[in-house]
């Protein structure tokens, strides 16, 4: 018990364990449409993305380098879905080109003006150091959004995300709920790379989800069995992060790994079937339908 | 059963064209889907028959010509069977249940709802399925499924693509009794098939195509070796059997002796 309670004691500890957990529970609820819609890479790209807006918005103001970063981010978002409907370049090299050029011009950043933020490492790994009340305010308040904006659009999203082209028959804005997602995962992305840090997020949007589908073949269960997933992974991770003396983004990551690996060994051939192929028609998603 | 349409027009297509890049799919297509009508597209792969049901759904703009649609048309599409993602996790209930995104705000579906989804899936003949996961279906069922969503939305017309492609043929029996019994009902069809004996040829108007409109009217004004080679680009034999056409492919006896000849 002493344990548990011991870093409690400390104030860092427990801002670093509240937002571990909120972080946790955020990307594995909206991870669970990332996955489904194949877009695992964006969120790779993304975080590098706003990695790069990050250390340009620091350069001219300081005080507003979150805000810089999330426009930052948006715009690499928009851009690519831009990109990838306007031109033959695929989804996956449009994100390459777009989201790590942005990150190498945040590392060149870095390295000649360095930061008056976070430090080099904690952006790429997270930390639980100095975290701000309105860094939690932030992440309240993106949690409280994506919540509202799934629960309020849950059936569009569903559709959407299954069949995009029957979902616009049937009346579905399909591009604006597209371009809505973009925004609340930048936005969520960017209120946790403080604790999970930027490489590492990519993987909490999608090993709470993976490991939800395992478990449920039911999307409303999974939703539900992903953000518990992920809020669990956040909470041990910031434990384990603070007695092993490491960044808390790769013990977090590290403990959604363990449970993967538990939940494939319980549910075996069943599991993997059913996480099988999760994003069989991404490619639709993104591009224009091929000619028939 | 007519099909040939003369009742209010729902969909207009005049000198409609369309292309997927550089590639012109479709060019200088009229075609006027009116409330009675009961058409089958057919082609072969490549012909612009899926581009033909985008065109008419609004998820495709043409490059050239006019599009008109009845001002609140209420249309619904059954995609192709192999387009989908069947490991996606959704159970029958939630897939049917897709389309009511409007009114109702919460996620989860009310008790009338539920209702409505057991009483289209039991007239489907699928009542019971609605909590197993959609991988678990038959094709025929998953067919049904689909069928029971579109219907959900009491389309004015329902637009179809290949729906009888990689199902058996009792299914695709069933598949034809209910649409007939769908068009009866007032329902307007359009739907794609290559499946000349099986389905096009119990229908009651036929449009061929293949990047334009080759021929149209009914079975027997547009089955015939002429139009067939012309949409196909393959020579084909016409029977008649029971006041059906029949479509074989010319046999290979008759290919090997042309050869010799």
């Amino acid at each position: 018990m002493d344990t548990l309670l011991a870093p409690l004691e400390f104030a860092f500890f427990q801002k670093g364990l509240l937002v571990a957990t909120l972080s946790g529970a955020l990307l594995g609820l909206i991870g669970v449409y990332i996955v489904l819609r194949g877009m695992s890479y964006i969120g790779h790209g993304l975080s590098h993305s706003i990695f790069g807006g990050f250390a340009v918005a620091q350069l001219f103001a300081a005080q507003f380098y979150v805000l810089g970063a999330g426009l930052w981010g948006i715009a690499s978002a928009l851009a690519i879905t831009v990109v990838v409907k306007k031109s033959r370049v695929g989804a996956d090299a449009a994100i390459g080109v777009i989201t790590i050029a942005s990150f190498a011009l945040g590392v060149a950043l870095f390295a000649k003006f360095g930061s008056s933020g976070p430090s080099f490492d904690n952006a790429l790994f997270g930390s639980i150091l100095g975290i701000s009340t309105v860094q939690i305010v932030g992440l309240v308040a993106v949690s409280l959004l994506t919540g509202a904006f799934i629960f309020l659009k849950y059936r569009a999203l569903l559709f959407s995300t299954f069949d995009p082209e029957v979902a616009a028959v049937s009346g579905v804005r399909v591009t604006r709920i597209e371009a809505a997602l973009m925004i609340v995962l930048s936005l969520a992305i960017l209120a946790t790379l403080t604790v999970i840090g930027v490489t590492l997020v990519a993987a909490m949007l999608v090993i709470p989800a993976v490991i939800a589908r395992m478990l449920t073949d039911s999307f409303g269960r999974m939703l539900a069995l992903s953000t518990a997933v992920g809020a669990a992974c956040g909470l041990v991770g910031m434990y384990l992060s603070y007695y092993a003396g490491v960044p808390s983004g790769t013990m977090i990551v590290l403990v959604g790994a363990a449970v993967f690996v538990a939940v494939l060994a319980f549910t075996g051939g069943r599991g993997l079937r059913r996480s099988a192929g999760l994003d069989a028609h991404s490619e639709d998603l993104l591009a224009e339908p091929a000619a028939r | 059963m007519t099909g040939t349409g003369v009742g209010p027009e729902l969909v207009r297509l005049d000198g409609v064209s369309a292309r997927y890049d550089q590639h012109v799919v479709l060019s200088d297509v009229s075609f006027h889907v009116h409330e009675d009508q009961f058409t089958g597209i057919v082609g072969p792969s490549g012909a612009g028959k899926t581009t033909l049901l985008r065109l008419l759904l609004d998820t495709m703009r043409p490059v050239a010509g006019t599009v008109w649609r009845q001002p609140g048309v209420r249309m619904s599409y059954v995609p192709q069977l192999e387009t989908v993602n069947w490991n996606f996790p959704v159970t029958v209930m939630e897939c049917v249940l897709m389309p009511r995104t409007r009114g109702r705000r919460l996620p989860w579906a009310s008790r009338g709802e539920k209702a409505e989804v057991h009483a289209v899936l039991e007239r489907l003949g699928i009542g019971g399925l609605a909590g197993r996961h959609i991988r678990q279906l038959s094709g025929g069922q998953q067919q049904r499924m689909f069928l029971a969503r579109a219907l959900l939305r009491q389309p004015q017309l329902l637009l179809m693509d290949e729906p009888t492609s990689g199902v058996d043929v009792s299914t695709r029996h069933d598949v034809l009794h209910l649409l007939a019994d769908l068009h009866e009902e007032g329902v307007a069809i359009v739907l794609t098939t290559h499946d000349l004996n099986g389905m096009a040829a119990h229908l009651p108007h036929l449009v061929c195509v293949n990047g334009r409109i080759v021929a149209d009217g009914a079975p027997a004004d547009v089955i015939t070796p002429a139009v067939l080679e012309r949409t196909f680009g393959a020579r084909m034999e016409v029977l008649e059997h029971l006041g059906m056409r029949v479509v074989v492919d010319e046999s290979p006896a008759s290919m090997l002796t042309r050869g010799q000849a």
